[in-house]
């Protein structure tokens, strides 16, 4: 299960170096631009998981956006098996979503209320497939609900999102994915909403799923545990850079990175009991509209030196795969003094 | 400090009452961390909902007492009190803090402005200047710039909002404050900083907590003790080491191992199978049976006591059965 191991032939879908930022017209010409992803590169392998992790407005989502062509890029390229793609008009690739699909967070707004599991279905196969009559359309719909374990199958085909528990849900929306046989599931934040008891077995399902089937997929999240229970490496990303990536139990047991670390510590750990000491202010994630030059987290970062406020450090490898973006780990340019 | 029993709260629908919380029994000492538990629609909200008399209908309170001791006072009742003596008793003696703040924070008054009004209103005749120092003092407490009350609600962060929420329950100085999932909103990271930050605040101001999350693993880290609740009961109440290490229901157990853990060894989990209970049809006998891997014969008729046993509370037949009948 060595990630490190895989040659880039079992690269299915990578984003190279990609920037996108967002020109956000404010009226009275007060025009802003969001730096939301600066210069990241991700690698899907088959048959693998990469957890992208990060608070909230770290750029994860936009990241899967742009692999899911939702936006145009602002610089950089997405490839799929080794071919860039470009983006064609919106939502109109068919080719494309063949391949690759997108789960969202939440299963209650991506279920159009009035249409039942049949419906779902059988819309998605029918745009990707042709069918031999009614009956090969229904057994596939029949296999596609038992493959999610969406069961009793029968009886739920013809139920309405309303009448599933959110679990439920969710499995359709993965099983709407599956209908198109893809070969890379964006899945963003896939458990977030769902019940504590049924988040496990949705994690459960898309392990499943990658050994059985080969998937490659990316999974968003901001919970590390989930993280390290689910992919084989994981990319933690902060205000919009990529700041540590590797395997998931290199960089879960031993981060590099400042702020890797101070995710990690932060993450609720029943081994450990909180105390009241160390309730310094932590800070928080900078303003995307106008970010700090450098590397953004320099202003929260214990270790920051001069040369973080300036200069964004190139990537080290520190061996095994596993890397990051920190100037604690790259060759300065000049030395400088350390405090 | 307050001592509720058998608390039941019905919502009234068409189709008749739905029983979202059933006979509760809970006490919370001075200056002790209760922390409830438990999946969405396990009446965990509206326990503490109740436990506020902040409910609405369709919810009513048709059964049980919640009682308020405070020192050199006769202990009073919740339940059948007047508007009039429930405002004297809140925010002075019990505040909340719910899970949005931007739900509960109004949009167009300056952050300083909301602050006077709960103080003014708790305070008959507090002096303008007593109001400003002590809202700064109250916003410091937090760790929020005290230049900060003249923003608006949006335009402060939302770990800053959260925290001056908590803030603002600390105006007048209250004896519990009863958290409603105050960081599901926020990052880990400024969930673990507002958490340190009550922990300390606890610490120097001897308030008690009562802490309502779905996230047990931490739960286990805040709480002093840990109640679990299932389809409306509490089945399980002990310290929170002892809800860690050593869950006796199987329900505790399945949610505790329903977390991936950080960096313990892991296999493959296999956490609740099955879904959570329709309250508007419950389960005979244990709500928990149909979903429970040790089910017993009497599990799906007989409907398990809240019983002390080794130093804690559990509702389970497991426990309360002889063995020679478990291995019969």
């Amino acid at each position: 299960m060595s990630p490190t191991q895989s040659s880039a032939a079992d690269v299915v879908l990578e984003a190279d170096h990609v920037t996108k930022h967002f020109e956000i017209s404010g009226g009275l010409g007060r025009d802003t631009t969001i730096h939301a992803v600066e210069d990241a590169t991700l690698q899907l392998r088959r048959g693998q998981i990469v957890a992208l992790v990060g608070e909230s407005g770290s750029g994860k989502t936009t990241l899967a956006r742009l692999l899911a062509q939702f936006y145009p890029l602002t610089s950089g390229q997405i490839r799929l098996d080794g071919e860039p793609v470009r983006t064609k008009h919106e939502f109109a690739d068919r080719e494309y979503y063949s391949r690759v699909q997108l789960i969202f967070q939440d299963p209650f707004g991506a279920l159009n209320p009035q249409k039942s599991v049949r419906h779902a279905l059988e819309r998605a196969l029918k745009l990707h497939h042709t069918f031999n009559g009614r009956e090969e359309l229904e057994q596939r719909m029949l296999e596609l609900m038992e493959r999610v374990n969406l069961t009793p199958a029968a009886d739920l085909i013809d139920a309405y999102p309303h009448q599933l528990s959110g679990g439920q849900r969710q499995r359709l929306v993965i099983a709407r994915a599956l209908a198109v046989d893809p070969e890379v599931l964006l899945a963003d934040e896939p458990i977030s909403m769902l019940d504590v008891s049924i988040r496990l077995d949705i994690l459960n399902l898309l392990r499943r799923l990658r050994d059985e089937e080969d998937l490659a997929m990316l999974y968003i999240t901001h919970d590390i545990a989930s993280a390290r229970y689910l992919a084989n490496t994981v990319q933690v990303m902060y205000a919009g850079q990529t700041v540590e990536g590797g395997p998931v139990e290199s960089v879960i047991q031993d981060p590099q990175h400042p702020y890797t670390k101070l995710l990690i510590d932060a993450s609720p750990d029943p081994e450990s009991a909180l105390s009241a000491e160390g309730s310094g202010d932590l800070g928080e994630p900078p303003n995307l509209a106008d970010p700090p030059a450098g590397c953004r987290f320099h202003l929260r970062c214990p270790f920051a030196m001069d040369i973080c406020k300036t200069e964004f450090p190139k990537r080290s490898e520190l061996g095994n795969g596993h890397w990051t973006h920190c100037w604690l780990h790259a060759e300065r340019p000049q030395p400088t003094t350390e405090s | 400090m307050l001592e509720v029993s058998g608390l039941t709260v019905d919502y009234l629908t068409a189709n008749g009452p739905v029983r979202s919380c059933n006979g509760v029994d809970l006490t919370v000492h001075e200056r002790e961390i209760v922390g409830i538990a438990g999946e969405s629609g396990s009446g965990k909200s509206t326990l503490i909902t109740a436990l506020t008399r902040l409910q609405r209908p369709p919810a009513v309170t048709t059964a049980g007492s919640i009682l308020y001791h405070s020192p050199g006072h006769e202990p009073v009742e919740l339940t059948t009190m007047t508007d009039g003596e429930l405002r004297r008793l809140r925010w002075n003696e019990i505040a909340i803090v719910m899970q949005s703040a931007m739900d509960c924070m109004n949009p167009v008054m300056r952050l300083g402005d909301q602050f006077a009004d709960t103080l003014r209103a708790h305070r008959p005749g507090i002096r303008r200047q007593a109001v400003k120092e002590r809202t700064a003092e109250l916003l410091q407490l937090v760790g929020v710039p005290a230049d900060r009350a003249r923003s608006y609600p949006h335009q402060l962060s939302g770990g800053m909002r959260q925290r001056s929420l908590i803030a603002l329950a600390l105006a007048c100085d209250p004896r519990v404050v009863v958290m409603d999932e105050p960081t599901t909103a926020v990052d880990v990271v400024m969930q673990r900083q507002i958490l340190t930050q009550l922990l300390s605040l606890q610490d120097r101001l001897g308030f008690a907590v009562v802490f309502v999350t779905h996230d047990l693993s931490l739960l286990v880290q805040l709480a002093d003790r840990i109640a679990i609740m299932y389809a409306g009961r509490i089945v399980e109440e002990a310290v929170s080491d002892q809800i860690y290490r050593n869950p006796f229901h199987p329900y505790t157990r399945g949610l505790r191992d329903a977390f991936p853990s950080l960096h313990a060894p892991m296999g493959e989990l296999s956490g609740i199978s099955g879904n959570p209970p329709d309250l508007r049809n419950p389960p005979s006998g244990c709500p928990f049976h149909p979903r429970c891997p040790q089910r017993l014969e009497q599990c799906d008729s007989v409907l398990p006591e809240l019983l002390p046993i080794d130093g804690r509370r559990v509702a389970c037949h497991l426990h309360t059965t002889p063995q020679e009948e478990i291995s019969r």
